[in-house]
C-alpha cells in the first residue's frame, strides 16, 4: 500500500474492518487475539484497543481483570480476561458458555483511524 | 527429514471423513509420520464422566467406531503410529474399540498401547492440591466428586511408542502433548532440551484444533475469504529435528493455510504468551514470527522453552443438578413485544411456581442472547419490533423437578401466553461442572501398557 492511499483523512469504524479476532476458554477465563489486517494499523490498534476499554466492553459480564500482552512480530496482541463467561462452559446458562462468540463482540468496539487502513466499504 | 503430523480431528464431534486426505498424504509421502485425533476438551470430559455414569460402558469417545474404521487399516499397513485422547473418561472401553476395529481390518495382533494415571480421583483428597490460576473454586465435597483427571504430559505415550504400540490411547492428556510424543520417539530429544520441546509443543498446539488452522473457524466473507469449507483439508505439521515447523494441509483438499489462520491458532486458548504451561515445559511464544513459504506453506519460527512447571494441572467434574432450556418463537408485526411479555409473564409464574434459589436466565435470540449477562442488560437495550424473535429460558437446580416444572412454564405459554407464539422445544440433562487445580508432578505416575487385543488385559510394561 502506498502512503497516498493510507493518508485519506480519519474515519470511525468498527474495529472488523481493521483486524480479526479469535475466542479461546479455559475454566472461566476468555482469551481474545487480535490481528491487524495490515501491519500499519496495529500501532492504532496498541493505541486505542486497550485494557480499559476491553473491560468496559465487558463490564456486563462481569470481567474482573483485563490483561494485554503485545505481540508485535504478528502486528497482534492477545487479551486474557477473567471471569467473564458465567461459570464457563460447564457452569454458565448462556448459549454459548464457552464465549467463543465474543470475539465478535471485541469486533464491534469503534476505533477512530486513517480511512486508507479500513477494509470493506465506507 | 522432516517428521510429519497429521491431525485426524481436532473436537469431539468433528468431521468424521477429515482422517482419509491425512492419511492419503502421509503415504504419499513416505516420510516417518503419525496421526492425531484429539477429541477431549473440558466440556467432552465432563460429558463422559455423565455419559458413564448413566451407561458403565460408555464414557470414551463416542464417535470412535466413525473416526478409526476409515484409516485403521491403510495406518496399520503402512507403520503410521495413531494417537488419540478418545479414551476420555473410559479408555478401556476404547481399547476394546480400537481391537474389534483392528479384527475386522484383519489385525487381530495390533499392538495397542494404554496410558495410565491421568485419574487420580481415588488419591484426590490425600493429595496436595493448590488452585489454578484463575481458579476461586475450593474443591467440591466429596460426596459432590464425579472425577478427577490430571492432564499428563507425552513421556508414558513415549512409553508406549518405546513398547511398539501401533495406536496410543489415553484419557486426560495435554492435547499438543499427544503430537510432541511421536516427536520425541522418533527425534530422541532429550526431556530437557526445552527449545526442542516447545517448538514440538507449539506444532501440537497449532494441529490440535484440527481445521482451525487451515481454515476453518476463520471465514468471514467480504473479510477472510475461505474456499470450500466443505472439503476442509486438516493440518499436517512438518517438523524438523532441529524444532523447525511449517503447517501445510494434503493437495487437493479445501480451505487455506496462511500466514492469518496460523496467527489465529497461535493464540488460540493462549495466557501470557511469555508462558504458555503445558506438563513438558512452558513455551515462551513472545518472540515467535509466522512466515509464508508458499501456497499452503507456512512457518512458524522463533519458539523458546523454559523447564516444565512442577505442578499438573488437574480437572475436577462434580455434581451440577440439573439443566434446562426451553424456547419459544415470536415473529412478523410486533414480535418484540410479544416475545417481551412473554419473558415477563414467565418472571412473574416463576416467581411463585419454583423455589427462588433456582438459578435462570432469559434470552431473547434475535435480539440479545450469547453477548449478554444472566440479568439480561443487553437485552433491555431498544431493537426493531417486528422480525424473528425467540425467546429462550435457560434454569439450573440441584432437583430435576424444579427444572421440569420451569420449563414446563414456558410451554404453558402456547395457550396462556402472547398471541402467535410457536416452536416450544424442550431439553433437560443432568450437570456436571469443572473446576481446576494443580497437583504435584511427583505426586503423578503416569506410565503405559500394552494391551492384549484378544482381551482387555494389560501386559506390565
Amino acid at each position: 500500500m502506498s502512503q497516498a492511499e493510507i493518508h485519506q483523512g480519519p474515519a470511525t469504524a468498527p474495529l472488523h474492518r481493521l483486524a480479526h479476532s479469535r475466542a479461546g476458554d479455559k475454566g472461566n477465563r476468555l482469551n481474545l487475539s487480535l490481528f491487524a489486517y495490515r501491519p500499519e494499523a496495529y500501532s492504532a490498534l496498541v493505541e486505542q484497543v486497550t485494557e480499559a476499554r476491553v473491560q468496559a466492553l465487558l463490564a456486563h459480564r462481569g470481567a474482573s481483570r483485563v490483561r494485554r500482552y503485545l505481540m508485535p512480530n504478528l502486528a497482534g496482541m492477545n487479551f486474557v480476561i477473567d471471569d467473564v463467561l458465567q461459570g464457563g462452559v460447564n457452569g454458565a446458562l448462556n448459549l454459548d458458555g464457552h464465549g467463543k462468540t465474543l470475539s465478535f463482540l471485541l469486533l464491534g468496539m469503534s476505533v477512530t483511524v486513517d480511512a486508507g487502513l479500513l477494509l470493506g466499504e465506507t | 527429514m522432516s517428521f510429519l503430523l497429521g491431525s485426524g480431528a481436532g473436537f469431539s464431534g468433528d468431521r468424521t471423513d477429515a482422517a482419509a486426505p491425512i492419511v492419503a498424504e502421509l503415504i504419499r509421502r513416505g516420510q516417518p509420520c503419525a496421526l492425531v485425533f484429539e477429541t477431549l476438551g473440558e466440556r467432552t470430559l465432563a460429558a463422559a464422566h455423565r455419559a458413564m455414569r448413566e451407561t458403565p460402558e460408555a464414557g470414551f469417545e463416542p464417535l470412535l467406531d466413525e473416526l478409526l474404521a476409515p484409516v485403521l487399516r491403510d495406518c496399520l499397513r503402512h507403520g503410521i503410529a495413531i494417537l488419540g485422547n478418545f479414551g476420555a473418561a473410559n479408555p478401556d472401553g476404547a481399547c476394546e474399540v480400537v481391537s474389534r476395529l483392528a479384527r475386522q481390518a484383519g489385525r487381530p495382533d495390533i499392538r495397542i498401547g494404554r496410558v495410565h494415571g491421568d485419574d487420580i480421583r481415588a488419591r484426590l483428597t490425600d493429595l496436595d492440591l493448590t488452585l489454578w490460576e484463575a481458579e476461586t473454586q475450593a474443591l467440591p465435597e466429596a460426596d459432590q466428586l464425579v472425577s478427577a483427571n490430571v492432564y499428563l504430559g507425552a513421556a508414558p505415550l513415549v512409553q508406549a511408542l518405546e513398547l511398539g504400540a501401533e495406536v496410543v490411547v489415553t484419557g486426560r492428556v495435554a492435547d499438543p502433548s499427544l503430537f510432541l510424543a511421536p516427536l520425541v520417539h522418533h527425534f530422541g530429544w532429550a526431556w530437557d532440551d526445552w527449545d526442542r520441546l516447545a517448538a514440538g509443543i507449539m506444532a501440537g498446539h497449532l494441529g490440535e484444533c484440527g481445521a482451525q488452522v487451515s481454515g476453518g473457524y476463520f471465514a468471514d466473507p467480504g473479510f477472510k475469504e475461505v474456499e470450500g469449507l466443505a472439503t476442509l483439508g486438516y493440518p499436517i505439521i512438518e517438523v524438523e529435528v532441529d524444532g523447525r515447523l511449517v503447517v501445510t494441509k494434503p493437495p487437493g483438499t479445501g480451505g487455506c493455510v496462511t500466514e492469518r489462520t496460523v496467527k489465529e491458532q497461535l493464540l488460540y486458548e493462549v495466557h501470557d504468551p511469555a508462558a504458555y504451561l503445558t506438563p513438558d515445559v512452558v513455551v515462551d511464544l513472545s518472540g515467535a514470527q509466522v512466515r509464508e513459504l508458499g501456497p499452503d506453506r507456512v512457518e512458524v519460527m522463533g519458539i523458546r522453552g523454559k523447564p516444565a512447571p512442577p505442578r499438573l494441572k488437574t480437572t475436577v467434574c462434580y455434581e451440577g443438578g440439573w439443566q434446562g432450556e426451553a424456547e419459544i418463537s415470536y415473529a412478523g408485526p410486533n414480535a418484540l413485544a410479544r416475545a417481551r411479555l412473554a419473558g415477563q409473564v414467565l418472571r412473574e409464574r416463576l416467581a411463585f411456581r419454583v423455589p427462588q434459589e433456582l438459578r435462570k436466565r432469559l434470552d431473547i435470540v434475535g435480539h440479545a442472547s450469547v453477548f449478554d449477562d444472566d440479568d439480561g442488560t443487553l437485552q433491555r437495550e431498544p431493537a426493531a419490533p417486528d422480525g424473528d424473535y425467540r425467546l429462550r429460558l435457560a434454569v439450573e437446580h440441584p432437583e430435576r423437578v424444579w427444572v421440569e416444572r420451569a420449563t414446563q412454564e414456558l410451554l404453558a405459554l402456547y395457550c396462556a401466553g402472547p398471541a402467535g407464539g410457536g416452536g416450544v422445544r424442550r431439553q433437560l440433562q443432568r450437570r456436571v461442572c469443572t473446576a481446576s487445580y494443580l497437583v504435584k508432578r511427583t505426586d503423578v505416575e503416569a506410565f503405559a501398557t500394552l494391551v492384549d487385543s484378544g482381551s482387555s488385559d494389560h501386559v506390565a510394561s
